[in-house]
């Protein structure tokens, strides 16, 4: 990334909350429209890549300090614990409960417990696009580490 | 499967989909229906869990927190000994899988409780034993002592377990924990390759187990070991299965020709050889052998197997044991020996050989364990356990000279010990078979005592005799100034001796447990009593026959070994085993390299001609559908035309990003379709996918050639345009074909009428993804976040090389690819440049090929 353009920079500091913005909508509206951890997750990941696109890495890691595994092994986490709760409480693996409550503002909102579930997924889709980012992203042999470099040719 | 009530959950019976075993507790121990035995496992994993803290804190002392559970053990086998009595039994079911039909059926008969005797009695032992053998501050001990107390725990579940299928799971769980107890110094290659082969050949076995398990199993129509042998089965199914099961079972006590795993096995610190590789583990096998004999003696592949291999085991290891100058070694093949005039007797499958097999049983665990124990303390005073340089010890160590004086004389069958009740009753055993063979069997039992007296004094004598001349000694002489061993250290074998001594002389205790366990196999009470004294018979005379002929194997020993150094070397177990996985090894880089030839056009052909040739043959006479029209709207008809143009674009142009970009296009107007289908969902996942593929593309293509390299038409290339067209072809009459061929009405509909009152959402097809589906979804996020890894591995991996970016493959794999053919990517760089062999190895080589090679080359 020798050169940036000022028009993307500023383009993409620009959407890239929006976007994020509206992948948390399709996460959380998508049970009932359009949407849900998949394509919100998939939202997000284009938010990403434009920052990519425009700053490169070090642009991405401003906004995300932790490595993209967390978000796979949060994900992966989050929607395992999800099954295992309601195992725990007596029930099957993954039993779905279905909450209402009263909000203010919000009026009345009803909630499924796979909305954690649909995080789960949410978080995974965008951690393999981080990692895919992180690992295709780099240039040519940009950081070569000697220790990785000599594993497994010396057999 | 088709669709039914009970989508979306993963208890689902008709699904088979596995509830959880401990969701099953914990539901019944809300309802305060515990059961103990089941609980008595759970503490051996939870004590195990805690031990590499413990350890941390009270360094060796973390050993007295592991004997607890084995304790436990015994207390409570102890305390149920009054339901024992005539053949009763302690039973307790766990549901498991009730789909497979796996309970976990436990069950604590007569010879159950013989088997935790041993186990968790001798657990106790060598867990304390292990205190004094573990110096202050060694850091393994943590580890060491939780694998030592989870394989307790494994064996003890594979001697109680009633079904079939969790005998062979805690079956293989002893084999996994001996395996990482004999790699203890995994610093060691001889450890390391000693592991290994105990791990491939009780693997195989086990394998081959579980095989015949499932043949006996289905024919049974149970798996619960305690019904088929109540009812066995027979014919030939049946005759196969018992086959698979013997070869798990000699696999697992080391008997010929499967025997070379356990001499490596020596590698492992002393307990683990006092506790798995001679009391406990090594008997698995002989411990199904008599499970099943009285069901299946008569079996026409049962006696031959059981009865040669025990006998030849009982042979060579003899033979072997007077050969070797390692101490340890020296009871390794003694073990195996043993081992084998056990199988003799439980597979012989006549009451009286069963007697004497389980009160051999006894006996061999007591001195057995004890003499491992010695060779512990040996070894860790004086740091050689080669008998050529031990001298004196016998001097200066009194007590344990006369405790391994002991042990080593009931090992040989000397009077009044346990080890010469437990021979008279085996001679007698077998004296009363009635078979035409049976003379021979008893002649080669006798020589196999005579060998075990000759191993057993040259035990003795080797280590705290004076040093001898023996051929090629070696070395400066070790022992008369070697430190005094804790008494502690000392005690459990000590302990060991006195109990041969008194159940010698006053044999009741064990008389009641043989007695008992005898029962729980043949169903009536033994007409025999264990005792010292039977008068003047046959048994005795062939007594004095062994002993005499093994003193005289002694006392010529010098001109023995001169015999033995000249004979010719026969084919040993040792070598069959380097032979078969050097090949093993050879053929696989032989396969690899022909199925994994790194060529992505050649994989890319290999599934769409699989594609063509196995749908497609089935499409052939299939009819098209009838109810076809071109087009809902003019607009589609429009998309239509832009990708199909796009198509044909993407085929002909010579840069690869128009070639991505016109894919793209064809995967955008695909999305179009969908949104103007009402589709939305399906919409937008399109769009997103796309949008990223290509991103990906591009980022890959920085490290490829801007064009792709051969666009003229070459007559080489025709299978390749052959495969486009058929699959194309193929894709077209398929959809033709299956507009029209739906049989049952859609799942959809029952979908739509139950998301809302069930999964809470109006929009179907997330309630699809995340609930009724649900654990689908889980299985494709944990694919994803593999894939990420892979595909992190394969690029790290391909950094340490140069990049030589030679490729002419066009896979436009536009859809899902945008994880996996950024991975074909970089495995195929790793590939280009070497001779698919070579890489096929080089690939193998960090990761499995090279414990396997220190095997190969550690020849014994």
């Amino acid at each position: 990334m020798t050169r940036r353009s000022v028009i993307l920079d500023i383009c993409v500091r620009a959407e890239f909350h929006t976007l994020i913005g509206v992948s948390l909508y399709l996460l959380f509206a998508g049970h009932n429209q359009p949407g849900g951890g998949f394509a919100g997750g998939l939202v997000a990941s284009c938010a990403f890549c434009l920052l990519f696109v425009a700053g490169g890495e070090p642009e991405v890691h401003r906004v995300i300090k932790v490595p993209p595994t967390v978000f796979l092994g949060g994900g992966l986490l989050l929607a395992v614990l999800t099954g295992t709760v309601p195992l725990l409480l007596g029930d099957e693996f993954l039993e779905s409960a279905i909450f209402s409550a009263d909000l203010p503002l919000l009026g009345q909102v009803k909630a499924t417990s796979v909305l954690f579930f649909d995080i789960g997924v949410y978080l995974v889709v965008l951690g393999v696009l981080l990692m895919l980012l992180e690992q295709l992203g780099t240039a040519d042999g940009v950081d070569h580490d000697p220790v990785e470099g000599q594993r497994g040719r010396t057999t | 499967m088709p669709p039914h009530r009970h989508v979306g959950r993963l208890g689902c019976r008709r699904c088979g989909v596995p509830g959880s075993l401990v969701g099953e507790y914990i539901r019944r121990a809300s309802r305060e229906e515990e059961p103990p035995l089941f609980a008595l496992l759970l503490a051996f994993v939870a004590v195990a869990s805690i031990l590499p803290l413990a350890a941390r804190w009270m360094g060796p002392r973390a050993f007295y927190v592991a004997a607890l559970p084995p304790l436990a053990a015994c207390v409570w086998a102890l305390s149920n000994w009054g339901s024992l009595a005539g053949g009763g039994s302690v039973e307790e079911q766990v549901e498991w899988v009730p789909a497979l039909g796996l309970t976990l059926g436990l069950r604590l008969d007569g010879f159950g409780f013989l088997m935790v005797g041993l186990v968790a009695g001798i657990g106790v032992l060598v867990f304390v034993y292990a205190r004094a053998y573990f110096h202050e501050g060694d850091p393994i001990t943590g580890r060491f002592a939780a694998t030592l107390l989870a394989f307790s725990g494994a064996m003890l579940g594979l001697v109680l377990s009633d079904n079939l299928l969790a005998l062979f799971l805690f079956w293989e769980l002893t084999s996994i924990t001996s395996f990482l107890l004999i790699g203890t110094n995994d610093e060691k290659a001889a450890a390391r390759s000693g592991a290994l082969q105990a791990l491939l050949i009780t693997g195989m076995g086990g394998l081959a187990m579980l095989g015949g398990f499932i043949l006996l199993g289905e024919t049974a129509g149970t798996y619960s070991m305690s019904a088929i042998l109540a009812d066995p089965p027979s014919g030939t199914v049946v005759n196969w299965a018992l086959v698979l099961v013997l070869i798990g079972a000699l696999t697992k006590s080391a008997q010929a020709p499967f025997h070379s795993w356990l001499p490596n096995a020596m590698n492992a610190p002393t307990p683990v050889s006092a506790y798995l590789h001679s009391a406990t583990m090594v008997k698995a096998g002989v411990y199904l052998v008599a499970r099943f004999s009285p069901a299946f003696a008569d079996a026409p592949t049962w006696r031959p197997i059981v009865v040669t291999a025990g006998i030849t085991s009982m042979l060579i290891g003899g033979y072997r044991a007077l050969r070797q100058f390692d101490i340890k070694l020296v009871l390794a093949y003694g073990t195996i020996s043993q081992l084998g005039m056990m199988m003799v007797l439980f597979g012989v499958g006549t009451p009286e050989a069963t007697f004497a097999g389980c009160t051999l049983l006894v006996a061999h665990g007591i001195f057995k364990a004890a003499l491992f124990m010695i060779v512990g303390v040996v070894d860790h005073q004086t740091h050689t356990r080669d008998l050529r340089q031990l001298s004196g010890l016998g001097r200066r160590w009194p007590v344990v000279a006369a405790t391994a004086g002991v042990v080593a004389a009931s090992m040989a069958g000397l009077p009044p010990l346990l080890g010469f009740i437990s021979k008279e009753e085996a001679l007698y055993g077998l004296e009363q078979t009635g078979f035409a063979w049976g003379p021979w069997l008893l002649a080669g039992v006798v020589i196999g005592s005579a060998l075990t007296v000759a191993y057993s004094a040259r035990f003795v004598w080797g280590t705290f005799g004076p040093s001898e001349g023996h051929a090629g000694a070696a070395g400066e002489v070790v022992g008369p100034d070697a430190p005094h061993p804790g008494r502690l250290f000392v005690a459990p074998a000590a302990l060991l001796a006195v109990l041969t001594v008194v159940f010698g002389l006053v044999p009741a205790p064990v008389d009641a447990t043989v007695a008992h366990a005898y029962e729980s196999l043949w169903g009536v009470g033994p007409e025999r009593n264990l005792a010292l004294w039977h008068g003047v018979k046959l048994a005795l005379w062939l007594s004095v026959v062994a002993i005499g002929a093994g003193v005289a194997l002694f006392a010529t020993r010098i001109r023995v070994e001169r015999l033995q150094g000249r004979m010719p070397s026969l084919p040993s177990a040792q070598g069959g085993y380097d032979h078969s996985l050097r090949g093993t090894l050879r053929g696989a880089d032989a396969l690899t390299g022909v199925v994994q030839n790194g060529s992505l056009p050649v994989y890319l052909g290999v599934i769409l001609a699989t594609v063509v040739v196995l749908p497609g043959a089935a499409l052939i006479g299939s009819p098209i559908s009838t109810e076809l029209w071109l087009a809902d709207s003019p607009l589609q008809l429009l998309i239509g035309l832009i990708m199909v143009v796009a198509a044909i674009a993407a085929a002909r142009v010579g840069r690869r990003i128009s070639a991505v970009v016109l894919v793209g296009a064809v995967g955008y107007g695909m999305a179009a379709m969908f949104e103007i289908q009402g589709a939305p969902d399906l919409a937008i996942t399109q769009v997103l996918i796309e949008t990223l593929g290509i991103v990906f593309f591009v980022l890959v293509f920085r490290h490829l050639p801007d064009r792709f390299e051969q666009r003229e038409l070459r007559f080489s290339q025709f299978p390749r345009v052959a495969i486009a067209v058929l699959s194309a072809v193929f894709m077209f009459v398929f959809t033709l074909v299956i507009v029209g061929s739906r049989t049952e009405a859609p799942i959809s509909s029952e979908f739509l009428e139950r998301a809302v009152p069930e999964g809470g959402g109006n929009n179907v097809v997330n309630v699809i993804l995340v609930d009724f589906r649900g654990f689908d979804t889980m299985g494709e996020i944990a694919v994803l976040a593999v894939a990420a890894l892979g595909v992190a591995a394969v690029v790290r991996g391909n950094r340490r090389g140069p990049h030589d970016g030679e490729h002419d493959d066009d896979d436009d794999d536009h859809d899902s690819g945008d994880d996996g053919s950024g991975a074909a990517h970089e495995s195929s760089q790793v590939m280009t440049g070497t001779d698919a062999g070579d890489s096929a190895e080089e690939t193998a080589g960090p990761a499995v090929g090279q414990p396997v090679r220190d095997a190969a080359g550690d020849d014994r």
